[in-house]
């Protein structure tokens, strides 16, 4: 009941300040709000893998593409298709949903290949997984280049309907969020932190490791899907190259800076990187060392591996909140 | 229309390019098996071999002088990398230091992109590398023949070293069993600072034959060579010599054959291909065709 008051406190609290961005912010400051929140959404949905379980996935740009590509083909509109898409499939040219159906269906399809190629992907281990779930990225890739039916290759597909707004994209990060802490605040997230610390020793208590890695796995899958068609209906025109390595690198920095061992440090991440992003994008331009940015990001990266492992927030915001706010009471005491 | 020279300019050509990836391979594997490190900054070497090669060009010196030294420096590059990004994380979880090294590529193709711009450079190669020997139909560029026998050549040198010397031995314990080395007397941190120097110095050379062969190089060439000689060192079983050489050119040959016999309509998959091969190996064979299986308790 408590949790219930919480949770319902935080989302008006929440929807307070998008009403406030929605009515007040420039045009451009509400965007870079809007990416913000895509992003979030990306780390969190990855940080249930690659943080809560011993899963170091860098395939989820591979899935965020799968959602775009599919929320995009279901919302387009009907009578311009067979001139945009010629050689579009029977299947495909009728079907269209509205754009909340279309988003999760994106996310379910995406969910129903990390479930597919989860059976022999996450039987492997550490590296080996990395690079697995890097070439399933590559192919996916590979794919949309190739496909040219559906896809209409490096084109990219434009025209795509602007229905994505802040409220939507809000809306999805709340309900990644929501998600991913009841699974990592129960016993099914005690059950994937165990098998982070020690796979091994969790076996031996009876825990079912891939069980857990594939549950973590789809479900993170699902909302990276969700989080392609938003980002699909807010840029408008999608292509492969949105969906490359630049982006798998950039949200793996932002989840490790943030703290991947954490949600508010998963979250933390995008907010950083944005507003990182947009300070130092002008220094750039003005001083013609483009790459300066990235230069500055996969330092901080390093040093963050070195000195402080577990990311920027070792602990989740509110309890860190809590114990400020007590530490407080106690100074005044005495 | 399939002819046999096709046939044949098909199979000079995945030697070479098998040839290019082997020699990344070799490097992939020799730090992996003492670090257990799947080094993706190994890529950026070739690349920032590359520009060395011309730094040195530019700066007045003549090739032959020019490859030695853009070898030693990438060596001792390859060695402060180490020092700064690595070494500091030894004895911690292994993905840490996979994590640092995606970090160390982002930043050395950064730092090149600021340093030499964006554009690709020309790739000047040596005038006694620029010639082509030609048999009716059938042609072949002297520095093709150049990339496949200095690829064998160090391929038969590195299998002499990890045998016959002292400090090669002591490598392959190490990367055996690194606590028991240690107890034996063998200087752990100077075998890895060899290990480094030697990969780099081999992806600095593999950087020379990859700007010859295609002629220009920019910030990014390395990135795509780099994954797939990690693809290649995982197929032929990472932290064998052997198995990464044989990795490169299944690789190699699995590339420009899928690109050269499918429809052309095909021949844009070719990266995914690449990446289905490792998917279908790590399923039949976990640890490449020559790994060992290695029980982590």
């Amino acid at each position: 009941m408590r949790d219930a008051k919480r949770v319902l406190l935080t989302a008006l609290i929440g929807a307070a300040f998008l009403l406030l961005i929605d009515s007040f912010a420039s045009g451009y400051h509400k965007y870079l709000i809007e990416l913000m929140g895509i992003y979030a959404i990306l780390t969190v949905s990855l940080g249930l893998t690659n943080g809560f379980t011993d899963v170091f996935s860098l395939g989820h740009v591979g899935f965020m593409a799968v959602g775009a590509y599919t929320a995009s083909l279901l919302t387009f509109p009907l009578e311009k298709r067979p001139s945009y898409f010629p050689e579009l499939p029977e299947i495909l040219k009728g079907a269209y949903l509205p754009y909340p159906a279309a988003l999760i269906v994106g996310g379910l399809l995406a969910a129903a290949i990390a479930f597919v190629i989860g059976f022999p992907v996450l039987r492997l281990r550490g590296h080996y997984l990395a690079v697995a779930t890097l070439g399933f990225m590559a192919v996916v890739y590979s794919l949309l280049l190739n496909l040219e039916p559906i896809t209409r290759g490096a084109l990219g597909i434009s025209g795509i309907p602007e229905y994505t707004n802040i409220w939507w994209i809000y809306l999805w990060l709340g309900l990644t969020i929501y998600v991913t802490w009841r699974i990592v605040d129960s016993y099914h997230g005690r059950a994937m932190i165990a098998i982070r610390e020690d796979s091994i020793a969790a076996q031996s208590l009876g825990i079912d490791t891939f069980r857990y890695r594939l549950v973590a796995f789809v479900i993170g899958a699902f909302f990276a899907g969700v989080a392609g068609g938003l980002y699909a209906h807010l840029i408008t025109l999608i292509d492969p190259r949105a969906f490359s390595f630049v982006l798998t690198f950039n949200i793996i920095i932002m989840l490790i800076v943030g703290g991947m061992y954490t949600i508010s440090g998963a979250w933390l991440g995008a907010v950083l990187f944005t507003v990182l992003m947009q300070v130092l994008r002008p220094v750039e331009e003005s001083t013609g060392l483009y790459g300066l940015v990235e230069l500055i990001f996969s330092a901080l990266l390093v040093a963050i591996m070195i000195y402080k492992p577990r990311g920027i927030l070792e602990e989740e915001l509110p309890a860190l909140v809590r114990r400020w706010l007590k530490a407080g009471e106690g100074s005044k005491r005495s | 229309m399939v002819s046999a020279t096709y046939i044949l300019d098909l199979f000079i050509g995945s030697f070479v390019l098998g040839s290019m990836y082997a020699l990344l391979a070799i490097g992939m594997s020799i730090i992996y098996g003492i670090l257990r490190l799947i080094n993706f900054a190994h890529g950026a070497m070739l690349m920032v071999g590359a520009y060395f090669y011309i730094m040195f060009l530019t700066m007045g010196l003549d090739p032959i002088t020019s490859l030695p030294l853009s070898m030693a420096l990438g060596a001792v590059l390859g060695v402060a990398i180490d020092f700064f990004a690595y070494r500091p994380l030894r004895g911690g979880p292994e993905l840490s230091m996979l994590i640092t090294s995606l970090g160390v590529y982002i930043f050395l193709e950064n730092l090149v992109r600021i340093i030499a711009t964006p554009q690709p450079r020309v790739f000047p190669l040596p005038e006694f590398l620029k010639g082509v020997y030609r048999y009716g139909d059938f042609s072949v560029r002297v520095i093709e023949i150049f990339t496949i026998a200095s690829t064998l050549v160090l391929f038969a040198a590195l299998v002499l070293f990890f045998t016959k010397t002292k400090v090669g031995i002591a490598m392959r314990a190490t990367a055996d069993d690194l606590e028991a080395s240690v107890l034996m007397g063998i200087d752990a941190n100077r075998i890895i600072m060899i290990a480094f120097a030697l990969a780099s110095m081999v992806a600095a050379l593999t950087g020379f034959l990859w700007g010859g062969m295609y002629g220009q190089v920019d910030p990014t060439t390395g990135f795509m060579p780099g994954v797939k000689a990690f693809i290649a060192a995982v197929v032929g079983g990472i932290g064998s010599l052997t198995g990464s050489v044989l990795g490169g050119y299944i690789l190699g040959y699995a590339e420009i054959y899928s690109v050269g016999l499918l429809p052309p309509e095909y021949s844009g998959l070719r990266d995914g291909i690449s990446f289905l091969i490792l998917i279908i190996i790590l399923l039949i064979r976990p640890y490449g065709l020559f790994g060992r299986e290695v029980e982590r308790v």
